[in-house]
């Protein structure tokens, strides 16, 4: 008996071996294993056999199945796996193909930047203050300390909007500094709390005109973005130490920063801020100039005529003022060396930034 | 402004290296540009190099004085002559074709010499025919020229690097010792220091020595004033009245007799040069020598023609206000025309010359001159630069008194200048000055105490430390207990009184103490209240919304001009005249007005791209200006967003066909996405009629009663005015601030639904002509809250609706908070619309 079920299992071990297709797999099923087949026979006539070799017989007969069993789980994997892999390698695509273009905006350059610039000094404490961009030359120069026909209006090139024939004095103008903000801003304070005004702290972000011509190295608008905080024993010291606090925030946290001397009508002592360049760290390079220091900022001590003009008593209060282009800052970020780039908006340009 | 380093080392110490005073000028105010080296050679760079350096070196073995013994010609050559010149060690025979050296030809021997910069066989010179603009060094060879062997030369200007003179060889002075080397007797490296508006007090020699000296605390010495005077009385020989004072706070006259007008020396000649101005005569470098030096302009009439306008007499020179209309021929031969604030200076007869800015022709010193009466003057720095504006006349006197020149240099420049014609011309000096200080400068004196330095600068200084720093600048200062008093010295006007003076000298204290030295510290001061800014808060969301709905922002000029403006109109429309904010002082035709709207700046991008890209979809969030003056007289801004699409609806893929263009549903997508992410409310479209847009394609927006904007496709005729491709260009333009005003954070969320929804598709059949939106405003009035959600999915015209209808085929979902919905109670919702849909607009379900 024992000999017969080996042969039925090596039978059947030899057919499963053969077969290439899964639903070959029942077919083969009802032959070995099934109610009709010869193992199931031999369990069926167990009786038929002495008492004592049933055990023996029924224990072969159940290993024989079981191994059946086993090695049909381990065919059908095995041909699951095959009808995976073929199908799988019938899917296969050229993955070197160009993807499918999702189409994604994106922010003008400049105002990605102005972005970066509102959230570090916001984190500051500054906030933002917007104000008209077609100005009176009182409000653009005259409460800014640039008295009529005063040497420092050569440093800003103006376009105006109706001169002084019509106008005398006070012609209107589009503005060529944020500045005019500055006086907005602190009016609008003093004049609701003209005895003990409470401090300020803004930004003055916007666009800023100057006759200029257009050429890679100047435009006729640029953006700015001018800094003002005026309170009770504000020092150079803050000012230096707020300034430097934006140049790591911006450029990285080893970013030097160095103070020169300069001159602006309305901030005494006034100041460049030189950061030490971050392309180069110092060593020298075509966006530095060889120099290892970038100018990225005017600032100063606001001048007391303007803290006056402002309606803040310059005796009680003090405070500074900077200002910085943001377009400047993203040349030289990016290597862009023709400014021109930035209003001309070829989308072969907006698009890689 | 250029500055030779041996004019400054006249008047200061210098014994640190040049970079590094470079650096220290800069931090304290006086940017070094660059360091340009004459003869002692530039220092090898090495890393980073805060001022640009350039120059060239002489050779000191190769380049020396020599003295040029005879000059004799060429045997072959007529336009060549040969000269015997010792180098101080032997003769030798050199070859030149300088016409400076033909009028010493077959002389003999030269008694004494002549000195020329003699450069020896070998040494490097600049290549003076080189064309390129760079500096081509060239190296002397032996050579023979016609017949003649030549192996050293006799050098110019040029090829030493010293100026761009190539006219004939350097003749150094007399004194210039032979066979030393050229370097050390006048190498020399020139400081270009960027002068801004404050301290064009420090525009002279003296000014930058006085810095350098409180810089680096060496000596300063200002230069002698002493003038040998041994003619007549200048008091009798000319009077001055002044007639505005204001004008003209001070005129000082001297004289000087018997001059012989001739070049000036070498040294002087040179040193004009390396600071940018040219020799003329001895006459014309004395004064410009003198304002370089103490920045004093100062101006040089013919005596003797003007005692020949006396009519004989000792002229009286008169300072006074233009007429309007007045004219006078300047040095430049130029009849000028003037306005009554223009200043003049005049005699009896009439205008001599425009104060402080270009003397007239007539009174010039001329080849004939024998006395030279010399002007030092004061004058008011706005009528100076009013008249340079509208004359459109600059000069380096006019430069200075722009700026304002302190009234003290008018006697110190004539002094100085007296003594360098009379050294220079052989001259005698008349005894005295005619002074004419009608209103003496007062300085001003400040007060100051230790309390304001800290609590300005926070810097801890003791009152004894202020004053040295400031006692550095010339400022005499007292210390009194706590309290400084400071008076300004009497060269500098730009201190003022009070508390503007306070602030004026806390940056001299900081300039000299050292910006690099102040502590940084971080604010202290109260924090304001923190108000945060709505408007561009919202501008700054909607920038986001329309970045993600692919869009790219654009940032275009504001300044155009009418007829870019027009463009977007057909032919015979556009603006009409004042309708734009004009410039007054445009630069260009192209840029003459401020725009009115953002379309055109849109359409001028797309212009630009077309040609580069197949689809277009851009943003621009900006103002537009009217001349409509607001409340306070000036002209309107406002800010609007505007979005232009065109081309391909999506980039074109291997794997798709070619896809769709945009019309005029991708933009009003956009502005519909726009209202829901900002939970406007209820916005609107309705046909609208703009000459730009195609009368068929074009929206007013709403929401709700109010006027959003205009959206449509631009009208053909447009798109050729801009020769754009023939696919629609959909466009708008819409207000920023009435998002401002409608969207709010605080809407309501829905709760999630309990119960299943009911679905169910209903197509309509109506006349073609039926706005859609009228058959979707019965449908959700007449569903009423039931209705969770309406889409239109299909709209068909043809065979199957018949001749002018047209089928629209809507979901309807409808969903009840809390229960589920009967198909009876559906049923009857349905019906009701159909019944309200044949009402309102004869409509009937599509079978």
């Amino acid at each position: 008996m024992e000999e017969k079920l080996d042969q039925i299992k090596q039978q059947a071990l030899t057919a499963l071996a053969d077969i290439r297709q899964l639903d070959q797999l029942e077919e083969w099923q009802v032959k070995f294993l099934g109610r009709n087949s010869r193992v199931m026979g031999v369990f069926k006539s167990l009786g038929d056999l002495p008492q004592e070799e049933r055990p023996r017989v029924g224990r072969w007969a159940n290993q024989v199945k079981v191994t059946l069993e086993n090695a049909l789980q381990e065919k059908k994997a095995e041909l699951r796996q095959e009808a995976t892999n073929r199908q799988l390698q019938e899917e296969t695509i050229d993955v070197t193909l160009p993807g499918r273009p999702v189409r994604g905006g994106g922010l003008h350059p400049t105002t990605q930047t102005m972005r970066e610039l509102y959230r570090v000094f916001g984190d500051m404490g500054f906030q933002i203050y917007r104000s008209r961009q077609v100005e009176t030359d009182l409000f653009n120069f005259q409460l800014l300390n640039f008295p009529p026909h005063h040497p420092a209006r050569d440093m800003q090139d103006t376009f105006f909007v109706r001169s002084e024939a019509d106008r005398g004095e006070n012609p209107l103008l589009l503005r060529t500094h944020t500045s005019p903000g500055q006086i907005h801003a602190m009016r609008e304070i003093t004049d609701q709390y003209p005895e003990d005004p409470p401090p300020i702290r803004i930004i003055l972000p916007g666009m800023c005109y100057r006759y200029e011509q257009i050429t890679s190295r100047s435009e006729i608008q640029f953006n700015q973005i001018e800094g003002l905080a005026v309170g009770k024993g504000i020092t150079f010291g803050d000012l230096k130490g707020t300034l430097s606090s934006f140049a790591r925030r911006v450029f990285g946290q080893n970013a030097k920063t160095r103070f020169r001397a300069s001159h602006f009508p309305f901030t005494e002592p006034s100041a460049e801020m030189d950061v030490g360049c971050f392309l180069c760290e110092g060593e020298g390079c075509s966006v530095c100039k060889g120099t290892g220091w970038l100018e990225i900022l005017g600032c100063g001590m606001v001048h007391p005529t303007v803290l006056e003009n402002g309606g803040y008593d310059p005796e009680m209060y003090s405070g500074f003022a900077f200002g910085l282009g943001p377009e400047r800052i993203t040349m030289m970020r990016h290597h862009i060396e023709d400014i021109r780039y930035f209003w001309t908006n070829d989308l072969r340009f907006l698009e890689q930034l | 402004m250029k500055l030779p380093l041996s004019w400054l080392k006249e008047y200061v110490e210098i014994d640190i290296p040049l970079e590094e005073l470079a650096h220290r000028l800069t931090l304290a105010g006086l940017e070094v540009e660059e360091i340009r080296y004459v003869g002692w050679s530039p220092p090898r760079s090495k890393g980073t190099q805060e001022t640009k350096i350039t120059g060239f070196g002489w050779d000191p073995e190769k380049i020396v004085v020599g003295a040029i013994k005879e000059v004799r010609p060429h045997p072959n050559a007529d336009r060549l002559v040969l000269c015997r010149l010792d180098d101080g060690e032997e003769e030798h025979t050199v070859l030149t074709g300088a016409p400076n050296l033909f009028p010493y030809l077959d002389q003999g021997e030269l008694d004494p010499p002549l000195k020329a910069a003699y450069a020896r066989e070998g040494a490097r010179i600049i290549d003076a025919y080189s064309e390129s603009d760079q500096q081509e060094v060239a190296v002397i060879e032996r050579r023979e020229i016609r017949g003649v062997e030549s192996y050293s030369m006799a050098c110019s200007e040029r090829e030493l690097g010293i100026s761009n003179d190539h006219e004939g060889i350097i003749l150094l002075d007399e004194d210039a010792p032979t066979g030393v080397p050229l370097a050390d007797y006048m190498g020399d490296a020139v400081f270009d220091i960027a002068i801004t508006p404050n301290i064009a007090r420090v525009a002279n020699v003296v000014g930058v020595a006085r810095e350098v000296a409180a810089i680096t605390g060496a000596d300063f010495q200002f230069p002698s004033l002493d003038v040998k005077m041994e003619g007549p009385e200048m008091e009798d020989l000319a009077s001055v009245e002044i007639k505005e004072p204001e004008l003209n706070p001070r005129f000082v006259l001297g004289l000087i007799a018997d001059i012989e007008r001739k070049p000036s020396p070498y040294w002087v000649q040179r040193r004009l040069k390396l600071a940018g101005i040219r020799p003329i005569n001895n006459v014309v470098d004395a004064t410009n020598y003198t304002m370089l030096e103490i920045g004093e302009p100062l101006h040089a009439f013919d005596y003797d023609l003007l005692v020949e306008r006396a009519g004989g007499e000792a002229p009286t020179i008169i300072t006074r206000r233009a007429e309007k209309g007045e004219t006078l021929t300047t040095l430049d031969d130029v009849e000028r025309e003037l306005d009554d604030y223009s200043v003049l200076v005049t005699d009896t007869q009439g205008p001599l010359s425009i104060a402080g800015v270009m003397g007239g022709a007539e009174t010039e010193v001329n080849e004939h001159t024998k006395k030279v009466l010399l002007e030092g003057a004061s004058w008011n720095y706005i009528n100076v630069r009013r008249t340079v504006k509208s004359q459109r006349l600059s000069s380096e006197a006019a430069y200075r008194f722009e700026r304002g020149v302190h009234p003290a240099l008018a006697s110190q420049g004539v002094l100085r200048c007296l003594e360098w014609l009379r050294k220079w011309t052989g001259g005698e000096v008349a005894r005295g000055l005619v002074d004419a200080y009608p209103q003496p400068f007062r300085d001003p004196c400040v007060k100051l105490t230790e309390e304001d330095v800290n609590k300005w600068l926070g810097i801890q200084l003791s009152p004894e430390e202020i004053a040295e720093l400031l006692r550095r600048l010339d400022f005499s200062v007292e210390v009194k207990d706590e309290e400084l008093e400071i008076e300004v010295p009497p060269h500098r006007l730009d201190i003022g009184e009070g508390m503007i003076g306070k602030a004026d000298l806390l940056e001299e204290i900081a300039r000299i103490y050292g910006y690099d030295r102040i502590p940084e510290t971080n604010l202290a001061a109260e924090l304001p209240a923190q108000k945060g800014n709505p408007a561009l808060e919202l501008e700054e969301t909607l920038r986001d919304l329309l970045v993600r709905m692919g869009l790219q922002e654009v940032v275009t000029y504001r300044i155009t001009s009418p007829a870019s403006e027009n463009r977007i109109f057909p032919a015979g429309k556009g603006w009409g005249e004042g309708e734009h904010v004009r410039l007054a002082n445009p630069i260009t035709d192209e840029r003459t007005v401020l725009r009115r709207s953002l379309l055109t700046s849109l359409l001028d991008i797309v212009d630009a791209n077309y040609r580069v890209r197949e689809q277009i979809t851009l943003f621009e969030i900006g103002p537009e200006f009217s001349p409509r003056e607001e409340g306070n007289g000036l002209p309107r801004e406002k800010d609007r967003w505007a979005v232009v699409m065109t081309g391909l609806r999506s980039e074109v893929h291997w794997q798709e066909g070619t896809p769709g263009n945009y019309d005029y549903y991708d933009l009003k997508g956009v502005v519909e996405s726009i209202a829901g992410e900002l939970h406007l409310g209820d916005l609107s479209f309705a046909p609208h009629q703009d000459p730009r847009f195609h009368p068929g394609k074009c929206a007013r927006v709403q929401v709700g009663e109010e006027y959003l904007g205009v959206i449509g496709e631009i009208h053909p005729l447009v798109r050729e005015n801009y020769r754009l491709p023939d696919t629609p260009v959909v466009m708008g333009e819409l207000e920023l601030d009435i998002l401002v005003e409608h969207f709010s954070r605080l809407y309501e969320v829905e709760p999630l639904p309990s119960q299943p929804p009911v679905l169910e598709d209903l197509a309509i059949v109506v006349d073609e002509r039926v706005p859609a939106s009228g058959i979707a405003d019965v449908i959700r009035e007449t569903a009423g809250e039931l209705l969770a959600d309406l889409q239109l999915f299909d709209v068909y015209q043809g065979d199957q609706v018949g001749e002018g209808k047209k089928s629209l085929a809507y979901n309807l979902v409808y969903q009840h908070p809390r229960k589920t919905l009967t198909d009876k109670e559906v049923a009857a919702i349905r019906e009701r619309i159909i019944k309200n849909l044949d009402k309102e607009f004869s409509a009937y379900l599509r079978r």
